[in-house]
């Protein structure tokens, strides 16, 4: 009896200090306050609005938008967004064209204009705000696993 | 030809109408038709444009529900209606001329809302979305003729600091609004309210 109380207590030890390492990793996406509290919401983060493209971190990552797109129609009726990047108004807009995958449809047929599966922009493309990130980023760029002697630095980022 | 416009004259100054208008008063002075004239104008010309001015607030214009569920409650998600900087561009502010000759001209002109209104034209969600392109271009054209006034009643080109512009909107704006070839609405279409179906409108695809 005595014994497997013991035994039960020593085995409640790994369990304990598991839960313990987990609740670490975690991530706390809604800060340190329980959820059973309500938090004041954080302010708004402010749209970063440079025009400087950023750059892929992978190369068919949708590119991010590197402008405000606050009140830019996107519906059934109107798209904004095309009214710079679509083919023909990129001349007078300098903006970069939508990429010609946009032009296919899913079967890879190439089609006279914007692809309907492709209508909805801000399904993959997002403007970036000046938030920081929650949690910590440990993506890790594909250069610098495939070749890490070509890097100047090594490792992350 | 000559008798005619004689006859014609005979009739009209034989009217007792005109007659009692046209000769002098037998019991009012004088003083009392100048001066009771004056008042009358003061007071008829005060009336005319209090009630012309309560035409031109947002609580009569959103009076209406067509207004009220429709374009106003469109306008409320923008820039136009609440701001960091707490100006408001109230429904006149756009869709009314400031100016005098030209105010009138359009209050003239929304006589035939006054009648769609009446008659119910647009006071369903689908009949005001059937009639959207149309609502839509007519703004367009009288913002396109008058060189988008209601918009440079506030946004003059003139103190407009492009160096606080993103570059963007800079080059845009130094490229196409300054050189005179586009107007204001040419591009900044859509903003207050929803769009119609923009296929085949200039500049959207």
């Amino acid at each position: 009896m005595r014994r497997s109380i013991f035994a039960a207590l020593i085995s409640l030890g790994p369990c304990l200090a598991a839960g313990v390492i987990f609740a670490q990793d975690a991530p706390r996406l809604r800060g340190p306050e329980p959820f059973t509290k309500e938090t004041p919401a954080p302010p708004m983060s402010r749209p970063i609005t440079d025009d400087v493209r950023v750059m892929r971190n992978y190369p068919d990552q949708p590119p991010v938008i590197p402008h405000a797109i606050d009140g830019y129609a996107m519906d059934l009726n109107a798209n904004k967004c095309m009214s710079c990047h679509a083919r023909k108004f990129t001349e007078q807009s300098q903006a970069p064209m939508i990429s010609v995958t946009h032009y296919q449809d899913r079967a890879g047929n190439t089609l006279g204009g914007l692809s309907p599966r492709r209508y909805v922009c801000v399904s993959c493309h997002v403007s970036q705000t000046n938030a920081k990130p929650l949690v910590e980023n440990v993506f890790t760029d594909m250069d610098a696993m495939t070749e890490p002697e070509r890097q100047p630095e090594r490792g992350r980022r | 030809m000559a008798a005619g416009i004689s006859r014609a004259w005979g009739w009209f100054r034989g009217n007792p109408w005109v007659r009692t208008a046209l000769s002098p008063p037998t019991y009012l002075s004088l003083a009392f038709l100048t001066l009771g004239g004056f008042l009358a104008g003061v007071i008829f010309w005060g009336g005319f444009n209090t009630a012309l001015e309560y035409t031109n607030t947002e609580k009569f214009c959103t009076g209406c529900h067509e207004m009220q569920a429709n374009v106003f409650e469109e306008l409320k998600g923008t820039i136009h209606f609440t701001n960091r900087s707490g100006v408001r561009a109230h429904c006149p502010d756009c869709h009314v001329p400031h100016e005098w000759t030209n105010k009138i001209a359009r209050k003239m002109q929304a006589s035939k809302e006054v009648w769609g209104h009446i008659f119910g034209s647009i006071d369903t969600r689908d009949k005001f979305l059937a009639m959207r392109k149309h609502l839509a271009e007519r703004e367009w054209e009288r913002m396109k003729a008058n060189d988008s006034l209601e918009c440079r009643n506030c946004h003059s080109s003139e103190s407009m600091d492009l160096t606080k512009q993103n570059p963007r909107a800079a080059s845009a704006h130094e490229r196409f609004l300054f050189s005179g070839e586009r107007t204001c609405i040419d591009c900044h279409k859509g903003i207050a309210h929803r769009l119609p179906d923009m296929s085949g409108v200039p500049g959207w695809q």
